[in-house]
């Protein structure tokens, strides 16, 4: 077989030889499975009779696509199965659509591709259909991908709906990782942290928290907006309120450091391998020593509590003994002036 | 410093920097102060003291063929005269700006487009001013040709000045900012002291930093005291960083500049030397700054004042809001309304 060209060419999607050239030399051999090998139209997935489907969908489009501690294909996995798990879903299946900037190099997807392959098997789940384009150089900022994602229902009952007062409010592990490395890697020559993101599939830590049933009332990873806009979410349009103890929301050094200098606040800067989840008070410490028998829940702690006090919002205690309400993020986050 | 200690007449205490309106903010700082304390934010925000016609001619800029903006991102979001309108809407149509971090990074921008002119917007106060002379001396002997800078900088005593001689002036104490006393230090606020007889401590920016400042200019006014106390030793020298303020003094010189909401304070700005003149933007492009009226019922300028607090202006959080401000106040990280509506205090 003819290596492949050294860039991505319009020649590539058109559909013709070299489309398949892409599909059977680099796509294929990294993610074979019989579904896939098919290469029909559709993927015909098998399915238990009575089984409920959790479906979920993200496009990534991250600046730069490859950052310490990930590349937008391992966030492309990650992101969609994530949804599954905090919807209560064992992520199963995934199709994964590309969209190439001529010129990319080809080292550069055949190593996304590579690193979506890993990720895929250490999440378990299967791709099983796809699509490749295209487009003229310039009009995309080296790939773009989507992922959706099937998965079957294991915990139902999920939902804000559920929380209660006096609810106790978890987080996996430390906050605002994946933001602050993205921003350190779009800005080089101003910090360097050493600060990686944490981007990893969640779903062992979601099913070990299985056990607690109705106890568990809600589970959300916290992405774009950061942990303040999904606890906001949880709130709105309710009579509760959460109340959090900022001293007890855990900040790598380092993310605090960078964030101070890049004028952003941890509490907004985006995760990508945590999870919140409300549960309980009585389930609260049998929930942290589930999450911290897992990896990626080794940090877990408990960081604020449900209230009745300020209907809707989210308020945080300060470590002075003041307190404010944290609002949702209001458009990106800007770096500052002085 | 307790609230057991009454006075007939409430404290009125101003911070003086963006820095500090929002390390108040996010600490709660407020919530713990004695009742009779009262907070109030003055023109400490770069980003929001530069009046809305400048926005107006770096936006007209911005459409120029060719041309790249560098900016600091607080700039990105505020609106001009016309609602909605700022370089952020301006890029999205095709605009080219690029958000830096450094003023050096300009010089980066300008050799990797050849063909462009690449404009630094030079935004700030004395804490500021010092890289924005190095990155104009740095543009000229770079003899790159298509680098400049549009110098929008002021500087802290003229304003202050004009807030003291403004008879709705009602402050007892400045709490002085950190960051700009590195360059001007103690020295730099003495006449406050010396010729108003208004207490200043300079304080640092971690919260336990602002309570110290806080604590010492309250009991500085309680005692009947006016002085200029420095509670940021570990930053800030009596005599602050001669050598950037000699920086300063060799590229800049003082100009009249027009402040949002106070209007034209003599000197208050700071314009680019002759000498420079081939890497001024304003000279470049032949820029004229034509004052334009404010936004209807924004009350930012009284805001930036301190005669009102954000919430009390009648747009806060009805149709102002980070999202789609109408002033610059609720745009910058730094600015006061900004401040106020992200961290509400919970009572």
């Amino acid at each position: 077989m003819r290596p492949m060209d050294d860039i991505i060419t319009l020649a590539y999607g058109s559909g013709g030889k070299k489309t398949s050239e892409l599909i059977e030399e680099m796509l294929l051999p990294a993610f074979g499975n019989d579904i896939l090998g098919e290469l029909g139209d559709g993927a015909i997935l098998p399915n238990e009779p009575g089984e409920r489907l959790v479906m979920s969908t993200d496009s990534f489009v991250v600046t730069p696509y490859v950052f310490p501690g990930g590349d937008i294909g391992k966030l492309a996995v990650c992101g969609t199965v994530n949804d599954i798990a905090v919807s209560g879903g064992e992520p199963k299946y995934l199709s994964l659509a590309v969209i190439l900037e001529e010129g990319i190099p080809t080292a550069d997807v055949a190593r996304i591709v590579c690193s979506i392959a890993e990720t895929a098997k250490r999440a378990n789940v299967r791709i099983v259909t796809g699509d490749t384009k295209v487009v003229e150089h310039g009009k995309a900022d080296g790939l773009f991908i989507n992922t959706t994602g099937i998965g079957v229902l294991r915990h139902p009952g999920l939902s804000p709906k559920a929380i209660r007062e006096g609810d106790v409010v978890l987080v996996s592990g430390t906050v605002g990782d994946h933001g602050t490395c993205v921003m350190l890697a779009r800005n080089p020559n101003l910090v360097r942290g050493g600060i990686l993101s944490d981007c990893a599939p969640l779903y062992d830590l979601t099913k070990a928290l299985r056990p607690l049933g109705t106890g568990l009332r809600v589970m959300r990873d916290p992405t774009r907006g950061g942990v303040a806009t999904t606890l906001n979410e949880f709130t709105e349009g309710t009579a509760l309120s959460i109340e959090l103890d900022e001293s007890a929301i855990p900040v790598k050094k380092e993310v605090r450091s960078a964030s101070d200098i890049l004028g952003l606040d941890p509490l907004y800067s985006a995760n990508e391998g945590k999870i919140l989840a409300v549960v309980a008070p009585g389930q609260a410490e049998e929930a942290l020593r589930l999450l911290r028998s897992v990896p990626e829940g080794r940090d877990a702690c408990a960081i604020g509590r449900v209230t009745a006090s300020h209907p809707g919002k989210v308020l945080v205690r300060t470590p002075y003994g003041g307190s404010r309400i944290l609002v949702k993020l209001a458009g990106a986050q800007l770096p500052r002036i002085c | 410093m307790r609230p057991s200690e009454p006075r007939e007449k409430t404290i009125r205490l101003m911070e003086v920097c963006g820095t500090h309106t929002m390390a108040i903010a996010k600490a709660g700082i407020r919530s713990l102060l004695p009742p009779d304390v009262e907070l109030v934010s003055g023109p400490g925000c770069p980003v929001c003291v530069t009046d809305q016609s400048a926005i107006d001619a770096v936006l007209a800029l911005s459409d120029e063929k060719n041309v790249i903006l560098a900016t600091y991102g607080d700039m990105v979001r505020v609106p001009g005269s016309v609602r909605g309108d700022s370089l952020a809407r301006r890029s999205a149509k095709g605009a080219r700006v690029e958000v830096v971090y450094s003023p050096m990074d300009s010089l980066t921008v300008a050799r990797e487009n050849p063909g462009c002119e690449v404009v630094f917007l030079g935004v700030g106060f004395e804490t500021t001013a010092p890289g924005t002379a190095a990155f104009v001396r740095a543009a000229k002997e770079s003899g790159l040709g298509n680098v400049s800078c549009l110098p929008l900088l002021k500087t802290c005593e003229p304003v202050l000045r004009a807030l003291i001689a403004d008879p709705d002036f009602n402050v007892d104490g400045f709490l002085l900012p950190g960051h700009v006393s590195t360059i001007l230090g103690e020295e730099g606020f003495r006449f406050l002291a010396d010729e108003f007889g208004i207490p200043g401590v300079i304080g640092g920016f971690e919260p336990e930093d602002v309570i110290l400042a806080l604590s010492r200019l309250i009991r500085q006014i309680r005692n009947g005291e006016a002085r200029i106390e420095n509670a940021y030793r570990r930053a800030v020298r009596p005599e602050g960083n001669p050598i950037a303020r000699r920086m300063i003094a060799e590229v800049f010189e003082p100009a009249d500049s027009l402040w949002r909401g106070i209007g034209m304070i003599p000197e208050s700005g700071l314009a680019i030397r002759e000498e420079y003149a081939s890497v001024d933007a304003a000279k470049r492009f032949g820029l004229v700054i034509r004052e334009t009226p404010e936004p209807a019922g924004c009350r930012c300028g009284d805001v930036i004042r301190g005669a009102v607090r954000p919430e009390d202006c009648p747009l806060f959080g009805r149709v102002c809001f980070p999202e789609d401000p109408v002033g610059p106040c609720m745009v910058s990280s730094e600015g006061a309304c900004a401040a106020a509506y992200k961290y509400r205090p919970a009572e």
